[in-house]
């Protein structure tokens, strides 16, 4: 899963982050992240677990340059991202960014192999290998026989996983999950959570938002967020 | 480099690496307005048809108006646009004419170049000498009447566009001889009678016998003449006292009309030709553009006013469209596409819309166009530019009703964009 241009270095953080703050101007003002520091290493699973309104979605937005911090510096595979113009921003959420959201965001009125392609739409991959990734990535989520489906006429768990199909089409090196097993029930939730971590394994990083202790008990690390500061936990 | 930055992490040159930047190629971006498009074909169609009705009308409305524009001024080209006329000058002051047509203007202004056909006609005065029919059929009633004679030459007939119902008209040698022959316009024929012309029927002006040898059906130019009894010029001069011939007519070729006018006025009076006066007609060009001005004016405003309406449908549900897909936006966005790429997105669909629009429209006009002509027994007529810019104009209009909301899509956070319903 590794790209080639890169070194497989395990050592090397995927994640860095050195101080981060999010403030939000309010009224009244919310200090979402509290000069933050966090590193995460290639293929590691983190979990972040904490209360609603902690600052957990808020730091998976930075993570997922939909937002940037107030202070501090954010390195993602060792590039300051913090800085960088809207364009670069956007270059890498294509590129080295998947994202599966709890709400799955799948476009309705598109087939399922439509919407898994769309990941690589923007990143200039030619037509035929985009149709080439989108079977393949469909196919390793099992859901090859739905490909030409309506994302209307699956369940919800079937919707979860063209999320995750179109969230690894792209090979991001990092893969972040806002409660991805919020609107699913328990065997759905293991059939995603085995797939998450086959894609760990292969060496893409996994951050993953959830407030569901089984879940986040299954991740190689868990740090809780309270209040806008991280604690791990052993 | 590395080593000294894992130990102190501080910011990454960045500005000439190799950051992935978002790249769309204009076949995808196509793919995706059309995808978009075709999402909800209902829509689009109803969205469309605010184009295709305002393009539809302003194409009908053109055709329309070329066509009436055509059918008027193809009546003036064979009537009105190759007729001239000549007659003396009249003197304001005195009332009286300076000079008189020549007996043989016929003659004279038939070898210039340009002319068809050329008559003279002149009032004949009768005094109280009346026509009627020989023999009389009905002793009842009235038998004699006062009717308008006009003698001619025998060019006249096809200069002023003549048609026979029945026999023909007097020619060279019955003007020579100064035979006693006449022809009847409709109006007179019927109130003296008569019908046929084959077994010679006569009737009497004054004292003077007179055969028959024409009836009128029509007379395009000088209609006048449908309801006169017409002489030969050269009996009208022996018998009646003619004076002189009053009036010239000319059938020309088409667009002869300024050189043969030139001409005229010498060829009738070399040593004056100011004593002349010569009548053309106006040019054709400001006939057509004067019907066809007045036509088009209403009918473009109302086809710009259903115009702008289509417009601002398309914008309309184009901005409900962006505020519908605002999740969809974001998704987008945080699969990496750019600004420009949701912009461009939602601009090439307004833009195809209002193409197709365009298209539909144009031929939805050329229908009407037919149909119309077709109903007032026209002959169709559309300029070739005006179906084919109907799409460009479609297509402008597409455009220019999608920039608003492409960029109200373009602006949209990715993150706010995320949040909404989706």
């Amino acid at each position: 899963m590794s790209r080639a241009d890169r070194p497989a270095d395990d050592a090397r953080p995927v994640i860095e982050l050195l101080g981060v703050s999010r403030t939000f101007p309010g009224p009244p003002p919310v200090e979402a992240l509290r000069a933050l520091d966090l590193q995460v290493r290639r293929g590691e699973h983190l979990a972040v677990i904490g209360p609603s309104g902690s600052g957990k979605s808020t730091l998976l937005h930075v993570l997922g340059c939909l937002d940037r911090p107030t202070a501090g510096d954010y390195l993602l595979d060792g590039i300051d991202v913090g800085g960088l113009p809207d364009r670069e921003r956007t270059g890498l959420r294509g590129q080295r960014i998947g994202f599966v959201f709890q709400a799955f965001h799948l476009m309705a009125h598109r087939s399922v192999r439509e919407n898994v392609e769309a990941a690589a739409l923007y990143d200039g991959t030619p037509r035929t290998l985009r149709r080439e990734r989108a079977e393949d990535a469909i196919a390793r989520v099992g859901l090859s026989h739905r490909i030409d489906a309506s994302p209307r006429t699956l369940s919800g768990g079937e919707q979860q996983r063209v999320a995750v199909a179109r969230a690894i089409l792209s090979r991001p090196s990092l893969l972040l999950a806002d409660e991805p097993t919020g609107n699913l029930d328990t065997d759905n939730t293991d059939a995603l959570l085995g797939l998450l971590e086959e894609l760990c394994a292969d060496g893409m990083t996994l951050v993953m938002v959830t407030h569901d202790d089984e879940v986040a008990r299954r991740a190689g690390r868990r740090v809780r967020m309270v209040d806008g500061l991280l604690h791990e936990v052993a | 480099m590395r080593e000294q930055r894992d130990r102190t992490p501080t910011a990454e040159p960045t500005s000439d690496r190799d950051l992935p930047r978002p790249r769309m190629g204009t076949r995808e971006l196509v793919a995706e307005a059309v995808a978009g498009l075709l999402a909800r074909p209902g829509r689009t169609l109803l969205t469309m048809l605010g184009t295709l009705l305002g393009i539809g009308a302003l194409v009908a409305t053109v055709g329309i108006a070329q066509s009436a524009g055509s059918q008027i001024v193809a009546q003036f080209d064979v009537l009105t646009l190759t007729e001239v006329t000549a007659q003396p000058r009249q003197a304001v002051v005195e009332e009286r004419t300076l000079t008189t047509l020549p007996w043989d203007a016929e003659d004279r202004v038939g070898r210039l170049n340009g002319v068809r056909a050329a008559g003279t006609r002149a009032t004949v005065e009768v005094g109280d000498q009346t026509v009627s029919a020989v023999p009389v059929r009905d002793p009842t009633g009235i038998t004699d009447h006062q009717l308008d004679v006009v003698a001619a030459s025998p060019g006249l007939f096809d200069a002023v566009v003549a048609s026979f119902a029945h026999g023909r008209a007097f020619d060279r040698g019955h003007d020579e001889r100064a035979d006693p022959v006449v022809v009847l316009g409709p109006g007179p024929a019927e109130r003296l009678g008569i019908t046929r012309t084959g077994h010679q029927p006569a009737i009497l002006l004054g004292d003077r016998r007179l055969v028959v040898i024409g009836i009128l059906d029509d007379v395009q130019r000088s209609p006048d003449l449908r309801n006169a009894v017409i002489v030969p010029q050269e009996l009208a001069r022996e018998e009646f006292g003619l004076a002189a011939p009053e009036q010239l007519r000319v059938d020309t070729d088409l667009g002869a009309t300024e050189v043969v006018a030139e001409q005229l006025a010498l060829a009738l009076d070399p040593e004056d030709p100011d004593r002349i006066e010569v009548s053309v007609p106006p040019s054709p060009g400001d006939v057509r553009s004067a019907v066809e001005a007045d036509v088009d004016a209403l009918f473009l405003v109302l086809g710009a006013v259903a115009l702008l309406v289509g417009a601002l449908g398309i914008a309309n549900v184009t901005l409900v469209s962006v505020l519908e897909r605002t999740s969809e936006i974001g998704v987008r966005r945080a699969l990496g596409a750019a600004r420009r790429h949701i912009a461009g997105q939602f601009l090439l669909e307004s833009t195809a819309l209002g193409f197709v629009g365009g298209v539909a429209g144009a031929s939805l006009g050329v229908i009407v166009v037919v149909v119309v002509a077709i109903a007032q027994d026209w002959v169709p007529v559309l300029d070739a530019w005006v179906p084919l810019a109907a799409p460009l104009v479609g297509t402008f209009v597409g455009l220019a009703a999608g920039v608003y909301p492409a960029l109200r899509a373009a602006r949209l956070e990715p993150l706010a964009a995320l949040r909404a319903e989706a």
